[in-house]
């Protein structure tokens, strides 16, 4: 096999990288290199440096150490039976790449993750030994997220956390039954594991031993993970509920969300449809509504008829068509529980309607200067100008909301 | 009528000074005129006068508005500022009225003016150019819609430290050298020599990006076209979206290919089962139970967890089920029930380290509430189902006595878990005859919310303890 240069390798293992949906950069602990022993920083909110056409986000450099890998996951490019092109970084040249890229504005930091060569030890030791360079030789104080491999030794995890704002592992899919299916080398106990195991350093991490002494700060921005959707056949009552779980169990920060997209030298054992983008998108909405307008998981699968949530409408909208009976609410006297579950209000005007009630009694034309999507909360809300009397319980409210059917082509 | 000259370097104090002034002598609006660095001034001006100064507060959050708003390139702004400061004197809830439509164009600009800072901090894109010293040198050209390279300036100080560096814009250029931070005049775009990191860059670009996910317009609001000029990776988009449909259609196409060969070989080593003899059995039957799928409860719970303790314990320890902190670390009792058992237990002089510890149930059972797992009884059907491995771990011990603590560890020993309140400090027998002492579980202790009953309960549960040692010692081998 020829050589391939940097370039080449770069054009593979970003390739190689593009399935994982994370990019997010913020969250991590505050610093900054101002005094010129260093580069970089971190101010709470990540940057998105860039987006691609499909509108994601690049915030991180996200590559993978390497290709090669000894699984064979069906859903994955790079899993063993596949025949596209592998490459493998040496440790500086990814240390090089990361600080090359971010000295030229182009990053806020990397995100690492590989394929699982002969030992799980080595890899995740050569993506600990990265870091830790970055970290210590370079005093890098970017931003670096470290996928990890569940089956290596404790203590690269343990020194991992040391070195990464985030640690992230993938439960892959939503049951023990189709990880065991479409990725029979991985096993969810361990992936289950090994997420337990990040929970507890991180929460020994936090306390203070009895000198008063604070351990070193173990991955400050926490945990996450990322299923992929439509793979399998499991429904999205299904796949709320593992995320559920996993938000309860291991205090993750984010789940993650990937629509199964069409890969390059796929198996056959795979539909290769367009990508479900838009029940992804439902589902990130519906997660949203679990973790911060209040919603338990009943209330959102009880509002779908298959298990599915609703593509047409987003999932507040489809819980407030059915339960009619709570709405209009009164915007000028209802709590806060009550204004989150409003469609067409988010946290922000919904915060902004409380501050904002204290002074003064609210009229409708306030709503929309306070970011309110009055088309959808018009139907189930009242206060001064403004009733919506018939129109909440309007048999066509569904179908001001949906959009029009589409005709079906015949050809 | 006051001119007031507001210098195009350090905008904001020099407003607020002039502000602060004109309020204390109480200038109405309508009779300032404010100017923007040396632009022409409106011709019936008088001469500038040096405001006066004063002190006067303001609300917080004013100052976070006026922050971002003197920024801006409408030259109406400090005019619309002021007029907000005079009227917020008398009306104290103002600045947190969401709804106030005098203050919606503020809040407009306040947001034009943090979303050009965020793409200025997301777009901008260095070049490396000759280095005159140690430090290595760059350059950036920019092109911001409102004055915000003074106020930006010193993120970039505290992200690129180590380096100099030079980033120009039509009004302001912001020059780091030896980490100091100055200011120069703007300028049209400067010349910058070809940085060979571009290209990997763009390769990047190319390359992460998933064909099969076209969505141009999410792209284009959050990345418009204006910017794409300045930044080096923009030039290839065209191209990645002319090219995306035809190379999704391609993938979905393709024929699956026949693997390589070494993959038949080293997918076949990997599923070979890895059945290493039993170091001991208790091992051997950890083991096996971490595959335990006799209930559903494996597939919520993290991990079986099975009992430890000495292979020879004359005493088991028999708890409901591992709670959250026993799921997360595979250890029984480890958490707030397991160390209040510790500490009675070290009352009594009941030696945990000599006693097996186990629970009826291996895997935890709960509910998923928000942040938090609610612990949740093990009904009869998943008792029944791990007593499997109950048994198992009694076979290998072999105790002579059992404590049963709480009424699902009765009923997977005894049968039968009902009164258990009833039963507590009594010995009863397991089906082959070994004996059984029965007690309340420690995390009931936990929970009695009553101050007076949770003593009683505690008071019983030590001589439950007691019991059992006075027994072990009148039974020892």
């Amino acid at each position: 096999m020829a050589r391939l240069d940097l370039s080449e390798k770069l054009a593979i293992l970003s390739d190689a990288a593009k399935y994982d949906a994370s990019c997010a950069s913020s969250g991590t602990s505050r610093r900054d290199s101002r005094k010129g022993d260093g580069l970089g920083s971190s101010e709470g909110s990540g940057i998105c440096h860039a987006y691609a056409p499909d509108g994601r986000c690049i915030s991180l450099l996200k590559i993978l150490l390497t290709n090669f890998c000894i699984y064979d996951c069906a859903y994955c490019v790079n899993r063993v039976s596949s025949n596209v092109k592998r490459a493998r970084f040496s440790v500086d040249e990814v240390v090089t790449l990361t600080l090359e890229f971010y000295r030229r504005n182009y990053i806020e930091g990397l995100f690492l993750s590989s394929g699982i060569v002969k030992s799980p030890d080595e890899t995740m030791g050569e993506m600990v030994e990265i870091a830790r360079k970055l970290r210590q030789e370079h005093r890098f104080r970017g931003y670096i997220h470290l996928k990890t491999i569940p089956d290596a030794d404790p203590l690269l995890i343990e020194q991992a956390g040391l070195y990464a704002d985030r640690l992230s592992i993938n439960v892959e899919l939503p049951t023990d039954a189709s990880v065991k299916s479409y990725a029979p080398e991985k096993r969810p106990e361990t992936i289950r594991k090994a997420m337990a195991d990040v929970r507890l350093r991180k929460e020994a991490g936090a306390e203070r031993s009895h000198t008063g002494k604070r351990p070193p700060k173990f991955a400050p921005a926490g945990q996450s993970t990322q299923m992929i959707v439509g793979a399998d056949g499991s429904n999205d009552a299904t796949i709320l509920r593992q995320s559920t779980r996993l938000y309860s169990s291991y205090k993750l920060k984010r789940v993650y969300y990937s629509a199964f997209s069409p890969i390059p030298d796929a198996t056959a054992k795979l539909p290769l449809i367009r990508p479900p983008l838009e029940r992804e998108h439902r589902l990130y909405q519906a997660d949203w509504l679990l973790r911060f307008y209040g919603f338990d998981l009943a209330e959102i699968t009880g509002a779908t008829t298959d298990g599915n949530l609703d593509l047409q409408i987003d999932p507040k909208l489809a819980w407030a068509l059915q339960n009619r009976h709570l709405f209009p609410v009164d915007v000028n006297r209802a709590d806060r529980e009550t204004l989150l579950r409003v469609p067409g209000l988010g946290v922000k005007t919904v915060n902004r309607i409380l501050t904002t009630r204290r002074h003064r009694t609210l009229r409708y034309e306030d709503l929309t200067r306070m970011g309110a999507s009055l088309k959808k909360a018009r139907a189930f809300i009242t206060l001064q100008g403004w009733t919506p009397g018939a129109l909440t319980d309007s048999a066509d409210l569904r179908a001001r909301f949906a959009p029009p059917p589409e005709q079906l082509s015949l050809f | 009528m006051p001119t007031v000259a507001v210098p195009e370097l350090g905008t904001f104090a020099a407003w607020r000074d002039a502000a602060r002034g004109c309020l204390a002598v109480a200038v109405p609006p309508e009779d300032i005129l404010w100017q923007y660095g040396d632009a022409a001034g409106d011709l019936f001006a008088e001469a500038p006068v040096a405001p006066p100064t004063g002190t006067v507060t303001v609300p917080r959050a004013f100052v976070e508005l006026a922050q971002n708003v003197v920024w801006h390139s409408d030259p109406e702004r400090f005019a619309r500022l002021y007029a907000l400061l005079w009227q917020a004197k008398d009306r104290p809830g103002l600045m947190s009225d969401r709804g106030d439509a005098g203050l919606a164009k503020l809040r407009e600009m306040e947001k034009s003016v943090t979303r050009d800072k965020h793409k200025m901090k997301a777009f901008l894109r260095f070049r490396e150019i000759d280095a005159t010293g140690p430090r290595r040198r760059f350059a950036a050209w920019f092109e911001p819609s409102h004055h915000i390279t003074e106020p930006l300036a010193p993120f970039f100080a505290r992200r690129f430290g180590d380096m100099d560096w030079i980033i120009a814009t039509p009004d302001r250029t912001a020059i780091f050298m030896d980490g100091d931070l100055s200011f120069a005049a703007g300028q049209p775009k400067p010349p910058l020599p070809e940085d060979a990191t571009e290209a990997l860059w763009s390769t990047y670009f190319r390359n992460i990006f998933n064909p099969a996910r076209l969505k141009i317009k999410a792209m284009q609001a959050e990345m418009p076209k204006k910017y794409w000029k300045n930044m080096p990776e923009a030039a290839a988009i065209p191209e990645m979206i002319a090219t995306a449909e035809a190379r999704a259609r391609q993938m979905q196409l393709a024929a699956p290919t026949l693997a390589p060969a070494r993959a038949g070989k080293i997918t076949e080593r990997l599923r070979m089962t890895d059945d290493t003899p039993a170091a001991t059995d208790l091992d051997a039957l950890q083991r096996e139970a971490a595959g335990c799928t006799r209930c559903p409860l494996y597939s919520d719970a993290t991990q079986v967890v099975m009992g430890e303790g000495p292979r020879d314990a004359p005493l088991m320890v028999v708890g409901e089920q591992p709670g959250d902190q026993e799921d997360l670390a595979g250890r029984p009792f480890v958490g707030p029930a397991g160390q209040l058992f510790d500490r009675i237990a070290g009352e009594v002089g009941l030696d945990r380290d000599a006693a097996f510890v186990t629970n009826a149930v291996k895997h935890f059972k709960f509910q998923a509430r928000g942040k938090r797992r609610i612990h949740q009884k093990p009904d009869a059907g998943e008792v029944t189902a791990c007593r499997w491995w109950l048994e198992a771990e009694r076979n290998l011990i072999k105790p002579r006595l059992i404590l049963a603590m709480g009424a699902t560890a009765a009923a997977s020993v005894t049968g039968r878990g009902q009164g258990i309140m009833k039963r507590r400090g009594t010995f009863e027998e397991t089906e082959d005859g070994t004996q059984v002492l029965l007690t309340l579980h420690p995390s009931y202790l936990l929970r009695v919310p009553n101050e007076q009953a949770r003593q009683a309960a505690t008071r019983d549960f030590r001589a439950d303890l007691e019991q059992a040692v006075h027994w072990l010692a009148d039974h020892a081998a």
